[in-house]
């Protein structure tokens, strides 16, 4: 029951992502690209659990392996997104 | 208890998350939507801290070395270099997918790991795999670290081939029997890893705007596919959401290069050069004579493309810019939607230069009124400027759209020399008759027009 679940929330999603995506205006698409990029580092959440757990040396190398990869996915996604947007200036901020 | 909590802590960041994409799609809330998105971010983060973590030298060790990297990666890239930048950060999330799936494995106690779980573990590793170390590739051909060209070899498609059904039987095999000591594991992720570079050594680097759209819909993939191995509702939706997203963006790259995606991925596109050869004169021109044809002219029309960011053109065609509006002319920046190399890439070097994004217009938008343009400066693009993809049936790049430069009254064309674009064909834009050829380093010839403007 809980695979149906979860499938029935994917399905959901990918046609949210589908509607989002698809009215987005060409100057956007490299931001737009790096937003989304970030919002992949949320295997952050799920690598806690392995490099939280107390029992396995492995899982705990491995996840802390990957809450490193999935941290700079983050934080080096969201900045250089902030980053570039500060940039797109319209006409009458430009002029301030 | 605390797990129902962070569920719905979980519920409140994909809202963000959603909304955060909504806003993106504005150039007027796009900044507000990114930090929407990164509080969604932190949401997440903590609620899976509170959720999930027993001990935490580990989590914190490995989050204060991420952050540093991710920070200062950021905060000290140059804004040319943003294409490898963002190819990095990707192959990143696709390491750490594949990291967890990994990891997912060692956390269940033997032989307790069902099928279904098995192969959403595989899943996350084969794509997590493919997705890290084709952003490594990806990173190389866009920094020239690798040739950008297209790496085709004879059998290439045999072993690609070859190399998928490995995969397929490693994946089934390791799903008979799932545990961290199979060797059918360790199978899956060296094949998945070699996948990657396979994937993207035969896509020239004129495609890489596709490459990096489909590479970033793959990390997300990657990240749904991890959320079902550990049953993580967050990983699940907010990496569909990415990949649903990178898949719609991959789709109009494609779009705008008349392309199929198979096409992209398989063709090895710029290895092989056909289509007619074109003869005639060309009309060198002078920086002086170009400045008095732009000083008279009422509406000009930049089109920039990967050349510009080579040169690092960006601030001085931007001062023309400003000079000739000063001057009573009317000036836009024409972008076709391939033109660089990532999706919007000229839109971010203008962005950077501090053009108004009111001025940057889309080909479909230019192209209706080319005809009233006074003079069109074509800078450092070539193969989408290029007549033939729409009189030259022979030409591999026919059907493509691209803006009517050719129908401008006058054409500039600033380049370093005759040869052809990235895809090796001949441009008869350059031999036109009202298409003039600035030779020499773009940056130069535009800054030689400026002070011939100041003297």
């Amino acid at each position: 029951m809980e695979t149906v679940f979860l499938t029935f929330i994917l399905v959901l999603a990918v046609f949210l992502g589908f509607e989002l995506i698809s009215k987005v205006p060409a100057t956007l698409h490299t931001p737009l690209m790096s937003g989304a990029n970030a919002i992949s580092g949320i295997t952050l959440a799920g690598a806690f659990l392995a490099a939280g757990s107390t029992d396995n040396d492995m899982a705990n190398w491995l996840g802390a392996a990957a809450v490193t990869f999935a941290t700079i996915n983050v934080v080096g996604g969201y900045l250089v997104t902030d980053r570039m947007l500060s940039m797109f200036k319209s006409k009458r901020s430009a002029a301030k | 208890m605390i797990d129902l909590a962070a569920n719905f802590a979980y519920i409140l960041s994909a809202g963000l998350f959603i909304y955060g994409l909504k806003m993106l799609g504005s150039p007027a809330t796009a900044r507000k939507g990114n930090m929407l998105s990164s509080i969604g971010m932190l949401i997440a983060v903590v609620a899976a801290l509170a959720s999930d973590g027993t001990t935490f030298e580990f989590i914190i060790g490995g989050m204060i070395i991420g952050a540093a990297i991710g920070l200062l990666a950021a905060r000290l890239v140059a804004m040319t270099s943003m294409p490898e930048m963002v190819a990095l950060f990707n192959g990143s999330g696709g390491g750490a997918s594949l990291l967890v799936g990994w990891a997912t494995l060692y956390l269940s106690p033997d032989s307790s790991i069902g099928g279904f779980t098995a192969f959403t573990i595989a899943l996350a590793i084969l794509i997590g795999g493919l997705t890290s170390t084709g952003s490594l590739i990806a990173y190389g051909k866009l920094s020239e670290k690798l040739s950008s060209a297209a790496f085709v070899f004879s059998g290439q498609r045999f072993l690609n081939s070859l190399l998928l059904l490995a995969i397929i039987v490693c994946t089934y095999l390791f799903c008979m029997d799932p545990s961290p000591n199979s060797i059918y594991l360790y199978g899956l992720l060296g094949l998945a890893l070699l996948l990657g570079v396979m994937a993207v050594i035969p896509i020239g680097g004129a495609d890489m705007p596709v490459v990096i759209s489909l590479l970033n819909s793959y990390s997300g993939i990657a990240a749904c596919a991890a959320g079902f191995a550990i049953n993580n509702n967050i990983l699940i939706v907010a990496g569909s959401l990415v990949g649903a997203s990178g898949i719609i963006l991959t789709n109009i790259m494609c779009k705008a290069m008349n392309r199929s995606l198979a096409n992209v991925l398989f063709s090895g596109f710029g290895a092989a050069k056909s289509g007619k050869a074109v003869e005639g004169e060309v009309n060198p021109v002078s920086v002086e004579d170009a400045y008095y044809i732009l000083e008279a002219a009422s509406n000009v029309c930049f089109v920039p493309g990967y050349g510009m960011a080579v040169a690092q053109a960006q601030h001085v065609v931007k001062e023309l810019g400003q000079i000739l509006e000063a001057n009573g002319c009317e000036v836009s920046y024409a972008i076709h939607p391939v033109a660089g190399r990532m999706p919007g890439h000229m839109n971010v070097l203008l962005a950077e230069a501090d053009v108004p994004y009111e001025q940057l217009v889309e080909m479909d938008d230019i192209n209706p009124r080319i005809e009233n343009v006074d003079v069109a400066i074509v800078i450092g693009a070539n193969d989408v400027v290029n007549p033939s993809a729409r009189e030259d049936e022979d030409s591999p790049i026919y059907g493509m759209p691209i803006i009517n430069v050719d129908q401008a009254r006058t054409v500039f064309v600033l380049k370093r020399s005759m040869a052809s674009g990235f895809s090796g064909v001949d441009n008869p834009l350059f031999f036109g008759e009202n298409t003039r050829m600035l030779f020499g380093d773009a940056k130069e010839s535009i800054s030689g027009v400026i002070s011939e403007f100041g003297s």
